[in-house]
């Protein structure tokens, strides 16, 4: 297997108007490797998991996916590259109006070119993977919050991304839900997966993430071990985050 | 009692003036589904030019809405009807109708739709796109299914006031329901042609705006 990064953020900037939002952000990313991001709210996480995959444009920098510059190519490409980077959003964002099967195998048909069976068929299994499979003819309003990350999961899944990118996954899930889908994630990692995080699960962050990353004010302050970070992190920010959230 | 029934209850005449009725119900027909029709095309392009990022679209399609909305739709017939000729260009009463109609009844259409699409959250943009649907894929098979749900009840009201426009076709004398029946009771000198006309726009529009009502009362819900 070669050791080039999966995904590598390289002086990534980004500006909202005035505001510059991400100053010079660099993180490599390999394969397998699972990167956990914490930080405190509008220090910056969203936006760099959303330059990611471009669904916000930086305004400097690099994003190279498996060796490849996303940031150069045509309309067509960046479509093609996206449907090789799974996103998975706090608000699960299932479209309502399909069931469960159809949103999963939506992209597959119109942006892979799949055969209906063909995406029937890997829709089922991704479902199964998430534990839904008995759900698959549900509307995603008949699911609960847990049950619908984990189908969104599977729709990413289903097109089988080089790296899946998380915002938030579990923030906007009652407490009993949370572990199903941390679970899912959790075995996605065993299988190889290489994954970005932004969550405030530490303990799921302690168990399965390789490295932690720390941001605030648009810049990562620090990064290091599960350990290093949680046990013994060497800046001040980074000790008052903690301490906070600890709290 | 009796004269009452006699001049606007009229059987007899009813009967005899029905086929002059059903002619112009026709005419009513064809006048509809060309304004409703081409108007949900047309307003879906509108409202897709009026959301668009690119100002060349946008722009034009804005002024087009404003427009032909605060436009009187009987000041832009009469106009394209009888205005129009002393540039040289002739049209027929039916072509008049349904460019006049069409105008004003395509920019209301597109408001509808824009309202629609605004209801769809961003997230449902963001999911289909980062699953590598592009924007046209995204728009038709998530976005506008769900757009046109949230507005169902204001699209089909809008084509109810479509079809009452249409009556006002008669003032260039285009056979349409309305102006037949007009035509009946200047010829029969009774008024049952005209209650007859009424009762025929009643029957076809009472159970659209009665179910304008209940998807509002489910939309609310
Ligand atoms: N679309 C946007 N327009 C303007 N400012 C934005 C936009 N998105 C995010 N921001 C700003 O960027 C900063 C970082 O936001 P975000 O990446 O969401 O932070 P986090 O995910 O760490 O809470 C915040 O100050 C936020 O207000
Ligand atoms: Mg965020």
């Amino acid at each position: 297997m070669n050791n080039r990064p999966m995904l590598e953020i390289v002086s990534l900037q980004k500006r909202f108007g005035e505001n510059l939002i991400l100053r010079d952000i660099n993180l490599k990313v390999a394969r397998g490797e699972l990167v956990f991001i914490i930080g405190p709210s509008g220090s910056g996480k969203s936006t760099m998991l959303r330059c990611c995959n471009r669904l916000e444009e930086p305004s400097e920098g690099d994003i190279i996916l498996d060796g490849r510059n996303i940031m150069s190519g045509t309309s067509r490409d960046l479509d093609q590259m996206r449907l090789k980077v799974g996103m998975v959003f706090q608000g699960f964002h299932l479209y309502p109006h399909m069931s469960v099967l159809k949103n999963v195998t939506l992209a597959q048909r119109k942006a892979l070119g799949r055969s209906a069976d063909e995406a029937n068929a890997r829709a089922m299994d991704m479902l199964d993977r998430v534990g839904l499979a008995e759900k698959a003819n549900a509307m995603p309003s008949e699911l609960s919050g847990g049950q619908q990350q984990r189908v969104a999961i599977a729709r990413s899944l289903a097109l089988d991304p080089l790296v899946m990118l998380f915002d938030e996954p579990t923030s906007a899930l009652d407490p009993e839900l949370v572990g199903s889908v941390l679970a899912v994630m959790k075995d996605l990692k065993s299988k190889g997966m290489t994954m970005l995080v932004v969550s405030h699960e530490m303990e799921f962050a302690r168990e399965t993430a390789d490295r932690v990353v720390f941001m605030d004010g648009g810049v990562i302050v620090e990064e290091g071990a599960p350990e290093e970070i949680f046990g013994a992190p060497k800046a001040d920010r980074t000790r008052a985050f903690l301490s906070r959230v600890r709290r | 009692m009796q004269s009452i029934t006699d001049q606007f209850f009229n059987l007899t005449i009813m009967a005899k003036t029905l086929p002059l009725m059903l002619s112009g119900l026709w005419m009513t027909a064809q006048l509809c589904a060309a304004v409703i029709l081409l108007g949900l095309v047309g307003g879906l392009l509108v409202a897709l030019a009026n959301i668009s990022p690119r100002a060349w679209l946008r722009i034009p399609s804005i002024v087009f809405t404003d427009i032909f909305r605060a436009l009187p739709p009987l000041v832009l017939l009469i106009f394209i009807y009888s205005g129009l000729p002393f540039a040289g260009v002739e049209i027929s009463p039916f072509a008049a109708v349904a460019l006049a109609f069409l105008l004003n009844n395509s920019s209301y259409y597109a408001e509808v739709y824009r309202a629609g699409i605004l209801s769809v959250g961003k997230g449902q943009w963001e999911a289909a796109r980062s699953t590598g649907l592009t924007k046209a894929q995204t728009l038709s098979s998530v976005v506008l299914p769900q757009a046109i749900r949230n507005v169902l009840p204001d699209l089909l009201s809008n084509t109810v006031e479509v079809v009452k426009l249409t009556s006002l076709a008669s003032v260039v004398s285009l056979s349409e329901l309305l102006y037949n029946a007009n035509m009946a009771r200047s010829i029969t000198y009774n008024a049952s042609p005209l209650v007859l006309a009424a009762l025929i726009y009643l029957v076809i529009l009472w159970p659209v705006v009665r179910l304008v009502s209940r998807f509002q009362r489910k939309l609310a819900a």
